[in-house]
This record gives structure tokens, C-alpha cells and sequence, in this order.
């Protein structure tokens, strides 16, 4: 009764990384969140654009949204661009009608499934997911196979890394949690690497004031419209 | 004795009339025929070996595709060199079967020189990265990648060797398809236990290649294991994983 989104936390530029801990599960409504994979900028603006639609729906209707809804106008809209917007979507979330989960392709084809992966550690959670999914799992155990999946990809695959995300959503509430598991936490600093004072022997010290004559003086005034130049 | 007028006036320099094409006449300097493999024809898809306690494993799937077709399903891509070691490959079958003809002679060649010496793992290793690394640097390469398993010197081998002569050794190999989808499995597999036995091992292998069986489109379900331990080599033969396809009743639809 209740949905489990994963993400990872990496964000790449080709081979570097850009984002070591950015946020890839992202709102659409109150029931509903969407991970994104592919262009970090599609996925943002595809969904803050549907996100907003649903919540004009919303008042239109006085109904929540449902998950459907958010489905259609995804995909209407990515099979618009013909593939041009780089978003491949998972989208979750409970409604009227229960809990549903989907799968969105930028070209816009849609799949409605009991487990689904996206991105470029997609075969690695998706054996995980093959070998281990069961149907009417408990919310534990759930949560454990999402996260288990996500770290299969940061471990298996290079451009998946850094922590869990997960985002468990029923019918009353949603549990936002990031991270759900830092998986890399960056090693601490063992030692100090400065020197001691007296590594060095100082064998005598002798203060001296430079003698300087003053050649001339000058007075500027601060103009207040070059004060803050920055043309 | 009489001298013998030799039938060629010189050798290995240019033939009358091979310097310059002829208009009309046959073009000259293509009389053999192209001899490398630009494309593989029949193949095979990934394999994937484990290191175990006391030995390895060794599996490969029973599909020669002909590009999307499943031509053949009855094929072994495991071939036994000797007691100690077992060699699988995927790609281009013809090549496989090129090299396992050589293998075998040669096996037989060390036979008869009846000194106690027999291919071992790492050297059987040795020579087949130098074959395949030759074979690339000369644009020609066998379009294959294998992986050697066997038993030495009281530890298990285990090695892949690529068609462009990429060579290493690790606890859990898988080609192809098997790198992305069998091989976070498998080191998961052997993270929580490392010292496996026969069974379990085989028992992991069959789990990969069930979850190979739904997400690898050119793949089959029936594949033979090869089990090397200090005692030989076991080779099981045509072994049909339980397919679960629980979840099908709640698919309907794509939205």
C-alpha cells in the first residue's frame, strides 16, 4: 500500500563530478515525487513545469492529484520534444486509487510496473531488484531492496555514487529521507600536517625598524559614484 | 649433378604486370581472399566465473544467436583444456571454435612430450592474452572474450581475456551483458560470504543467470557449469533455471 523511491547523489559533468550530494527525488505534489535521471536540468524544469500544472489542477478540480494526471502531462510534453528533453523518469506516489508506479522515456513512452530503474546504473538495480522483488513486500523490507539497488549502482557503475536517497510514500504521509544511507563519507584527515613551533631552531632574533623618509603626501577623495565601481 | 634451370627467374619481388592496373584487364594484387573478422556471425553472450573456497565456477548459456536470431541452443561455450583448467567464451563461435581446435592440439602435443608438464591456468592464461593482443596488433583479432578458470597451486585461477588483449584476473568475472547486470551481483554474492562452497557458488551463478535471462535479450535459459576443485573439473551439463514470472498477473497496460 505505499510506494519506495531511490536515488543516488552524484551529478556528472562526462567524467567529472559536478554535484557530489545533489537531490534527485523531486516533489511534484503532496502524493507524489519523481526521480530523474539523464540532463540534471531537464529532469529539474520537466518536473517544477508538471508540478506546477498539478497544483493549478488541484485548485481546479478541489481533488488530489492524481498519478496518473502527472503521468499523461509528462509524457505529452516529453513526446513533444521527440527526445530532445534528456528526462527519464520514475514517478510515484499514492492517490484515490491506490499506490502507482511509472516509468517515463524522453521520447515519451511510459510503462507501468511493480519495480523500475532508469539511468545509467539501471542493470545494476534492476538485477537486484529481479533477483530480490516479491510481491506485497513490508514497508522494511521494501526499503532495504531500494536501498540495496541504489548501492548497487554507486558501487557498480561510475557514474552512480556518493549516498542513498530514499522517499517512502503511502496513503497519509511521505518520508522524505536524505540520506537514507551515506555510503561514502569522506575520509577524516588523520594527522595534522603543519610543523611545530621550534622544528625549526631559531638561533638568534634581532628586531630593526626600517628608516623611511616621507616624499610626499597625497589626499583622495572617495567619489561616491566610483565608490563601488564595477563596470 | 646438372644444375636444374630454375623455373623462376627471381622470387618474393614484383609479378610482370602486377605494378600497373590495366584498363579492362582483372585488377591486379587481389587474388586472396579478405582474411579478418570485421564482424562476428554467430555468437555467444556473457560468461561468468566465481572463486570459491576451494575451487571455481564457471558458467556459460547454450545460445549461438545469428544477430537477433536463436540459430543454435544447444551450444557449449565451455571447453575443458585438461583437469586443472576450463576455458569459456562469448562472441564470434567460428572464432571459438578456431582456437579450441589449436588448444587442443596442443594439449595433445604437450602429451607427447611425456615430461609431467601439462597447461596450467596461468599459463594457458599467459598464452591466450599474448594471442589475442597479437591478433589486435595485427587488425585481425578473434572476436572473442574468454575467461580461464582453473586450479593451481592449492588456490583457485580465474582470468578474462578480451578480443583487443585486455588480461586480468579477479574473484568474480562476467562478460558482456554479465558486467552490468551479473557482476554487482556477484560481488555482492561473495562481499557477505567469502568462503563459499561448490554448491553455493553454483547456487549464485544460476541466480545471475536467471536475472540474465530477463534482462538479456540475446540469451537462454539452459546453460552448462563447470566446478574445478583440486579433485578435476565437473562439467554439468544443460541446466534450466526456475523462472519466476509471479509479477506478470500485475501488469496491465503501460499506464
Amino acid at each position: 500500500d505505499g510506494v519506495v523511491l531511490g536515488a543516488d547523489t552524484r551529478a556528472t559533468e562526462d567524467t567529472v563530478v559536478a554535484d557530489k550530494n545533489c537531490s534527485k527525488i523531486h516533489y511534484l505534489a503532496d502524493n507524489m515525487y519523481c526521480c530523474g535521471a539523464g540532463t540534471a536540468a531537464d529532469t529539474e524544469m520537466t518536473t517544477q513545469m508538471i508540478a506546477s500544472q498539478l497544483e493549478l489542477h488541484k485548485l481546479n478540480t478541489g481533488r488530489t492529484p492524481r498519478v496518473t494526471t502527472a503521468n499523461r502531462l509528462l509524457k505529452q510534453m516529453l513526446f513533444r520534444y521527440q527526445g530532445h528533453i534528456s528526462a527519464a523518469l520514475v514517478l510515484g506516489g499514492v492517490d484515490v486509487t491506490g499506490p502507482h508506479l511509472y516509468s517515463i522515456h524522453p521520447h515519451g513512452s511510459t510503462d507501468k510496473l511493480p519495480y523500475v530503474t532508469m539511468g545509467s546504473g539501471s542493470l545494476a538495480a534492476m538485477a537486484t531488484f529481479e533477483d530480490r522483488f516479491k510481491p506485497n513486500m513490508e514497508k522494511a523490507e521494501a526499503m532495504k531492496l531500494v536501498r540495496d539497488a541504489i548501492a548497487a549502482g554507486i558501487f557498480n557503475d561510475l557514474g552512480s555514487g556518493s549516498n542513498v536517497d530514499l522517499c517512502v510514500i503511502t496513503k497519509d504521509k511521505v518520508e522524505y529521507l536524505r540520506p537514507f544511507d551515506e555510503a561514502n563519507i569522506k575520509g577524516k584527515r588523520e594527522g595534522n600536517y603543519g610543523f611545530k613551533r621550534g622544528t625549526t631552531a631559531i638561533l638568534s632574533t634581532e628586531v630593526k625598524k626600517i628608516p623611511f623618509d616621507i616624499v610626499s603626501t597625497q589626499v583622495v577623495t572617495s567619489r561616491s559614484d566610483s565608490a563601488m565601481d564595477t563596470a | 649433378m646438372e644444375s636444374l634451370l630454375p623455373t623462376e627467374l627471381w622470387r618474393n619481388g614484383p609479378q610482370p604486370g602486377s605494378l600497373y592496373n590495366f584498363p579492362g584487364g582483372k585488377i591486379a594484387g587481389h587474388n586472396e581472399p579478405v582474411k579478418r573478422t570485421m564482424y562476428p556471425i554467430v555468437t555467444g553472450t556473457s560468461v561468468l566465473g566465481l572463486k570459491f573456497k576451494d575451487g571455481v565456477v564457471l558458467a556459460a548459456d547454450k545460445l549461438g544467436s545469428y544477430g537477433s536470431m536463436a540459430k543454435f541452443r544447444d551450444l557449449t561455450r565451455l571447453l575443458k583444456v585438461n583437469d586443472q583448467t576450463v576455458v569459456g567464451a562469448g562472441g564470434d563461435y567460428a572464432d571459438y571454435q578456431f582456437l579450441t581446435e589449436i588448444i587442443e592440439q596442443r594439449v595433445i602435443e604437450e602429451e607427447c612430450l611425456n615430461d609431467g608438464f601439462g597447461y596450467t591456468p596461468s599459463s594457458l592464461f599467459s598464452w591466450l592474452t599474448r594471442v589475442m593482443y597479437n591478433r589486435r596488433s595485427n587488425i585481425n583479432p578473434l572476436w572473442n572474450t574468454y575467461v580461464v578458470a582453473g586450479w593451481q597451486k592449492g588456490e583457485g585461477f580465474l582470468g578474462y581475456v578480451d578480443k583487443i588483449g585486455t588480461a586480468y584476473q579477479a574473484p568474480t568475472i562476467a562478460t558482456g551483458y554479465g558486467a552490468y547486470i551479473a557482476q554487482p551481483l556477484l560481488r555482492e554474492a561473495l562481499e557477505k560470504n567469502p568462503n563459499m562452497t561448490a554448491e553455493q557458488a553454483a547456487e549464485q551463478l544460476d541466480r545471475c543467470l536467471k536475472v540474465l535471462y530477463y534482462r538479456d535479450a540475446r540469451s537462454l535459459n539452459k546453460y552448462d557449469l563447470a566446478i574445478i576443485t583440486k579433485d578435476g573439473v565437473e562439467i554439468r551439463s544443460s541446466i534450466v533455471s526456475k523462472t519466476n514470472w509471479e509479477i506478470a498477473h500485475m501488469i496491465k497496460g503501460y499506464e
